[in-house]
């Protein structure tokens, strides 16, 4: 059989199977990407709270993208224990400066970042919060402090809307 | 008779069969030599089949009257339950059945452990074995977010968190499997769709299990190669048939007993209470199937590496074939891998205890222990074991220790051959 022979079936196979390959993606990329959140799921990005009724000490918890969200507000001394913590002695360090703009106002995902159930209020080791699942406790910063979690609970993206109203999302 | 012998007697069956073989599986079925010596451990293979049958049929008929709706699962479960003539038994039969069908299968691999029934040449028996095992949970998993209560709810929140593990894609993996952010109503009824697909797809690779079964037949107790057919076999019918259908009865007397007298004993209370996403409960436990694995997900206090462990607990399995260098497949002629063998019964059951207390003080000490312990089984022990251990002579047939058989291989060959 001769080198140039062997060549042009080379390249015809080649190419078929490339453009068949193409092909096929093509045609299953549709059937994976349904799976993904729709468009009526996107569009409820966001949710307004009124937080008139909240007094300090006491945390609101609201659903938004069928997640509960709470908001805290918090008191002087919750706000000077999770601002004297220091950096080393975090898993995940993040300042409380940085996660509560408005030092009196906490706003997180109550979300445990281990695997996803509700931490209970005012509970744990840290005075903040407490994940009975797999034992997840949270500073009154909604940081990790202790257990299988890896990261802290995770503050959306949420403004001030005026000084009753948080718009979350 | 051998299947190219086969040949049906009426004219009728002589031109079906001439143009679709079915009669010729038939009488291999029938036909089919079986080791004589087989016990009852042996039976559980038909009994699984029986399972297999009874999901299918209950969660047939239950699927005629559930609606897969995050705001109407929950209520058309109760519907089942109080309205729809005989629900409450076809439910009780499903959920009770997942359990019955987890025990069964239990039995079954732990019956090939100790018989070395993983060995050469049943690699790819074991092999879909494990594939089925691995869909049973899934199916199981799945089914039971189908009512959508609380334990339902947060059941599928906590295991599909499970990939938000995997570094990078995790998060978007996750959010793929929900179809949102969180898990809900489209996650409901993909969950449903794989549900009712799941227990096919078993069905399928029944066949394969059964057929790669039927090249080289049945392993045994004695754990041997043998002849077939020969005066070490037995037709499969009637005499399996017969001990399979007994063994069968037994089972259904304690499945009827969880379905009559204790139908939730096996469930959890918290599962009437419908799913409510901003409530977690206080003490979330899978279904007791599952929870060795659970133990060993939580004794790992990493995330990632806490899910790599759970997962290397169910595929070790499928290269086990390869861990254990042992030539000699049962246990009876291993004493030491007997020994070990229950010492690895025990550290599974005390894992499934442990899964089922809080994950703290002492609970959590011995789930690491246990859990250290299984791997050390699988991945140093069998290995090391095959070249250190001094096994017991193995008998030539399994007529011949019945018969007194001679440790002298010459007497022992002469007499089969005379029998034969
Ligand atoms: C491998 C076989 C199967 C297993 C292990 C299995 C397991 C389960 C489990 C554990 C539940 C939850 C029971 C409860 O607590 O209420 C369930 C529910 C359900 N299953 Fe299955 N199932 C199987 C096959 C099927 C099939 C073939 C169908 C239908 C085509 C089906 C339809 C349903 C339906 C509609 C429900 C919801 C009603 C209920 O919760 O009782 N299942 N299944
Ligand atoms: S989900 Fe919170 S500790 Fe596991």
């Amino acid at each position: 059989m001769s080198e140039k022979k062997t060549k042009r079936r080379d390249f015809l196979f080649t190419a078929t199977t490339a453009v068949g390959a193409v092909g096929a993606a093509a045609v299953v990329w549709p059937m994976i990407d349904q799976m993904n959140p729709d468009a009526s799921v996107k569009a409820l990005a966001s949710t307004e709270v009124d937080v008139s009724a909240l007094t300090p000490g006491n945390t609101l918890t609201v659903l938004w993208r069928g997640k509960p969200v709470f908001i805290r507000r918090r008191t002087q001394e919750e706000i000077d224990e999770a601002r004297k913590v220091k950096m080393e002695d975090l898993i995940h360090p993040e300042k409380d400066e940085d996660r509560a703009k408005n030092p009196e106002w906490l706003v997180m995902l109550g979300v445990c970042t281990h695997l996803g159930c509700v931490p209970l209020n005012d509970k744990g080791d840290y005075n903040g919060w407490f994940c009975p699942c797999h034992g997840s406790h949270y500073d009154t910063s909604g940081r990790i402090r202790k257990g299988p979690a890896p990261l802290n609970m995770e503050v959306p993206k949420y403004e001030f809307v005026n000084a009753n109203t948080i718009k979350i999302g | 008779m051998s299947d190219l012998d086969y040949r049906p007697k009426s004219k009728v069956g002589q031109w079906f069969n001439d143009r679709l073989p079915l009669l010729t599986l038939a009488n291999h079925l029938t036909d089919y030599p079986t080791p004589k010596n087989l016990n009852y451990w042996w039976t559980f293979g038909g009994i699984l089949t029986f399972c297999l049958i009874t999901q299918i049929i209950t969660g047939l008929t239950l699927a005629m009257h559930y609606i897969a709706h995050a705001d109407m699962a929950f209520e058309s479960v109760e519907h089942i339950m109080r309205d729809v003539n005989y629900g409450w038994l076809i439910r009780y039969i499903h959920a009770n059945g997942a359990s019955m069908f987890f025990l069964a299968v239990y039995i079954h691999i732990f019956r090939s452990l100790f018989y070395g029934s993983y060995k050469a040449p049943r690699e790819i028996i074991w092999i879909i074995g494990i594939i089925i095992y691995l869909l049973m949970m899934a199916a199981a998993f799945m089914g039971y977010v189908l009512p959508w209560g609380q334990m339902s709810f947060w059941g599928a929140t906590v295991i599909t968190n499970l990939f938000s593990a995997i570094p990078l894609v995790g998060e978007g993996i996750v959010t793929w499997l929900w179809g949102g952010y969180s898990v809900d109503n489209p996650t409901l009824t993909r969950f449903f769709t794989l549900h009712y697909l799941i227990p096919f797809l078993i069905l399928g690779l029944v066949v394969l299990h059964i057929w790669a079964l039927h090249v080289p037949g049945n392993n045994n107790p004695v754990g041997i190669d043998i002849k077939k057919p020969s005066k070490d076999t037995v037709p499969f019918h009637p005499y399996i048939v017969i001990k399979d259908g007994f063994a069968l009865l037994m089972f259904m007397i304690v499945f009827a007993f969880f379905v009559f007298y204790a139908p939730n004993i096996l469930g959890h209370a918290d599962n009437y209470i419908e799913a409510n996403p901003m409530v977690t409960p206080a003490h979330i436990v899978p279904e007791w199937y599952l929870l060795p694995f659970y133990a060993i997900l939580r004794s790992v206090p990493d995330k990632l590496l806490g899910v790599v462990a759970m997962l290397s607990a169910i595929l070790i399995l499928a290269v086990l074939p390869w861990l254990d260098t042992s030539k000699i497949r049962s246990a009876v002629f291993r004493p030491l891998y007997k020994q070990f063998y229950w010492i690895l019964v025990a550290d599974v059951l005390i894992l499934g205890y442990v899964g089922a207390m809080p994950a703290e003080g002492l609970y959590l000490l011995v789930a690491r222990v246990a859990t250290a312990y299984y791997f050390l089984h699988f991945l140093v022990i069998l290995p090391v074991l095959g070249f250190k251990e001094k096994t017991l002579p193995v008998p030539l047939s399994i007529t011949e220790p019945v018969l007194g058989g001679s440790p002298n291989l010459a007497a022992a060959r002469n007499k089969e051959s005379k029998m034969e």
